[in-house]
């Protein structure tokens, strides 16, 4: 989620010790306590759940054989990477997984703590953390089944090294999910000048379009630190209804699923990443609306 | 014209929906507010649903058994004592409902529809309604010779669905005898001290919180009262008097049969081969009477409303037949063979009472953290037999959601699944409620015109399979 610093430029300025971005840190800490306004700033991250979940959730079931329907995430740990106000943690809380959120901003941890309190199943599934990725590394590696970094990466200062420290703290084999923003022309007319400025469904300055990451590039991140691309999908926001959909097209929004290669660095020979990122026309996604 | 009535009637019937208070009832900050620390002690449940009659039985049996709800908590409360029998008694319980095939696709759902089978319920092939002061008949029936419906207890009901409420007794906690008195609503986005949470308080002073609660609580219900919902109800004149009655002869008693009399329907539903109970709407000066007359007197009434031509009048006669003929011409198998409804020959003694009858319709179904399903949300007239199916329909909607909502992690009391079963329920229950109150008060009149439009109407719709087959 946030991330520190990092003004643009090229990749000229790579030594960077933390992923996170003080600039941003101050945007969210404005909003610290409208995390749990169904209608308010963070509504269209509410109703995003209605597709990432159960995105994360059939993905985790198709790959798992033994699992119970009535608790399906059950014995399942997961990392929520910038889980702000506890979003997205407390509904994998609630299909019985161990979920460890952090994120950077103290404000947005009191807020998710003081949320998950009042329910005794969430206040045990779920632990709350005030702390950047890279500081927790060192006592967690290999220790989580899942990490989910939704609408992140975005905010990130390093990207690269945000994804080591993923790996470094995913067991083998261990899923990573990404939602975050592609970096195109549409993205930043309907992502920035339309979501930003004219409906005001995103609060101003969330977003700077030269952080965007485009599919190829997180991809190509992805496949040289040992991951393997299982799933690409666009996603599609709809101001009018207020609901999220998935489309063929990633030129605006979209999710990422890959696997953590096995002990031996293989990535076993038989996958084919849904999606590749060849190039979609932009025409379909703006028609969809 | 029929539609554009249901349209006229929906808009009065739901009120601008864009008037929902985003902070449920008007932010009653009363003083049911307690420290989070006292709040705390009382037990929460994901769902508490206030009212154990049949809607409320099943609602919290269906989410008992449903997978999502493994490992929820789900808390029944019912007023009165529990009721389970092993063998029914010889004699029937004169309060009894017609049960669609859909209500008993649900009942079985949960394993419920195969107590009711062992107990005892009487299957219905055909309902023949007709008109007391014309000819003018329909009758329904289903093509492929199925049961169009079936009559049973209310007390089997109840009995099925307590058995198997204790088959889920780990994931269902049913307190009887327990009168919730008091409600405290929490604001949507709640503030660091005060609970999230709806709270309950049951006359006996023990405290319940629960994340949804759901009121099946009856037409005067109470949760929807202090959820400050407008409920659009009306009284009507009348009073249904029921009685468990012994027929003449053994039949094969698989019609049900609706007379409507100028002074309200009497229908006959069958129980089995030589026993029907009486449904009788009628004036409250009537039923009174009927009530207070001797067992004699009480049969020659129900013969006599059954067979009597004395509403007829040769006006009406005439151009029924017309357009009977008008009708044959154009479609010959549109006229049904009228059969002849039994003649009774005994009442049980005992048996008979009269309940008063009205139509509600709440403008709400649903707020933050509360549902309301039953007679709770809409109150109809029996004389179409929809009152519990209609709630049976309620509980399959709310539980799809739910069961939804649940598998998807999401809070279960959040307005957003619970708002799309208001919409779906709202678009099917309200032109239903409005269509039965129309019939209510088109066959209640004896005026010439009238007469004729619903005899012709009666008529038409007998011919025109679309229009029954919807019905």
């Amino acid at each position: 989620q946030l991330s520190l610093f990092r003004l643009t430029m090229k990749r000229l300025f790579s030594a960077s010790h933390s992923s996170v971005d003080s600039k941003e840190m101050k945007k969210f800490q404005l909003l610290a306590q409208k995390w749990w306004d169904e209608e308010g700033e963070y509504s269209a991250l509410h109703s995003m759940n209605d597709i990432r979940v159960p995105f994360i959730r059939d993905t985790l079931l198709n790959m798992s054989s033994n699992y119970h329907l009535g608790n399906p995430l059950s014995g399942v740990k997961i990392l929520d990477v910038g889980c702000g106000g506890g979003l997205l943690s407390e509904p994998l809380g609630r299909l019985g997984a161990s979920v460890t959120g952090i994120d950077p901003l103290e404000d947005n941890i009191r807020t998710a703590d003081q949320h998950k309190s009042f329910d005794p199943v969430l206040a045990k599934r779920i632990q709350y953390k005030s702390s950047s990725l890279e500081e927790i590394v060192e006592e967690c590696m290999e220790t989580f089944d899942v990490i989910v970094a939704s609408e992140v990466v975005e905010h990130v200062a390093d990207l690269e090294m945000f994804i080591k420290c993923c790996s470094q703290v995913l067991k083998p084999e261990g899923s990573l999910f990404i939602t975050t923003i592609n970096k195109t022309q549409l993205s930043y007319v309907l992502g920035i000048v339309v979501a930003e400025k004219i409906i005001g469904v995103v609060p101003e300055g969330t977003h700077e379009w030269e952080k965007f990451v485009p599919p190829e590039e997180l991809e190509r991140l992805l496949e040289s630190n040992g991951f393997s691309v299982k799933t690409v999908n666009g996603m599609l926001y709809n101001p009018l209804s207020g609901s999220w959909s998935w489309m063929e097209s990633t030129s605006i929004n979209y999710a990422m699923h890959a696997v953590k290669s096995g002990a031996q660095g293989q990535s076993s020979p038989a996958d084919v990443p849904s999606e590749l990122g060849s190039e979609q026309p932009l025409a379909t996604a703006g028609t969809t609306v | 014209t029929s539609a554009a009535m249901a349209a006229v009637w929906g808009r009065g019937l739901l009120a601008p929906l864009s008037g929902r208070p985003r902070a449920g009832p008007r932010a009653r900050l009363r003083p049911g507010l307690r420290s989070v620390a006292a709040a705390a002690a009382a037990p929460l449940y994901d769902v508490v649903v206030s009212g154990g009659g049949m809607v409320g039985s099943a609602m919290a049996a269906v989410l008992g058994h449903d997978i999502h709800f493994h490992d929820k908590k789900i808390a029944l409360l019912e007023a009165g004592p529990g009721k389970e029998y092993d063998r029914m008694p010889d004699s029937y319980s004169n309060r009894v409902s017609s049960i669609s095939p859909g209500s008993a696709t649900l009942l079985s759902s949960f394993g419920a529809w195969d107590h009711v089978c062992s107990l005892r319920l009487k299957p219905f092939r055909r309902m023949q309604v007709w008109d007391a002061c014309s000819e003018a008949m329909i009758v329904f029936e289903k093509d492929d010779l199925d049961d169009m419906g079936y009559i049973v207890e209310n007390d089997v009901i109840m009995s099925a669905l307590t058995k198997q409420l204790n088959a889920v007794a780990d994931r269902v906690e049913v307190f009887y005898r327990s009168r919730a008195v008091g409600y405290t609503w929490p604001l949507p986005s709640h503030s660091c001290d005060t609970s999230p949470w709806v709270q309950i308080e049951l006359s006996d002073g023990r405290r319940l919180q629960t994340k949804l609660l759901i009121g099946a609580d009856g037409h005067n219900s109470i949760v929807r009262k202090e959820a400050e919902i407008k409920n659009i109800e009306h009284q009507y004149d009348q009073s249904a008097v029921v009685a468990t009655l012994h027929l003449s002869e053994a039949t094969d008693n698989n019609v049900a049969w609706q007379r409507f009399l100028p002074t309200g329907p009497i229908a006959l539903l069958p129980l089995s081969d030589t026993a029907s109970s009486l449904v009788w709407s009628t004036s409250h000066e009537h039923a009174s009477e009927l009530l207070a007359m001797d067992e004699e007197s009480f049969v020659d009434s129900i013969n006599s409303a059954f067979w009597s031509n004395i509403n007829h009048s040769d006006f009406i006669d005439t151009a029924g037949a017309m357009f009977r003929s008008a009708i044959s011409l154009l479609k010959p198998s549109g006229t049904a063979v009228r059969q002849l409804p039994p003649s009774v020959a005994k009442v049980d003694p005992e048996s008979r009472a009269m309940f008063p009858l009205g139509m509600g319709h709440a403008t709400q179904y649903v707020q933050h953290r509360m549902a309301l399903i039953g007679d709770a949300a809409h109150r109809v007239h029996p004389l179409a037999g929809q009152g519990v199916n209609l709630g049976f329909g309620d509980i399959a909607c709310l539980a799809h959601h739910l069961s939804a909502a649940a598998f998807n992690g999401s809070d279960l009391g959040s307005l957003k699944h619970l708002l799309k079963f208001e919409t779906e329920r709202q678009r099917h229950n309200v032109s239903l409620i409005a269509a039965i109150d129309m019939l209510k008060r088109l066959y209640s009149t004896r005026l010439a015109p009238l007469v004729l439009l619903r005899t012709w109407g009666l008529q038409a719709t007998n011919a025109l399979p679309p229009v029954k087959v919807r019905i």
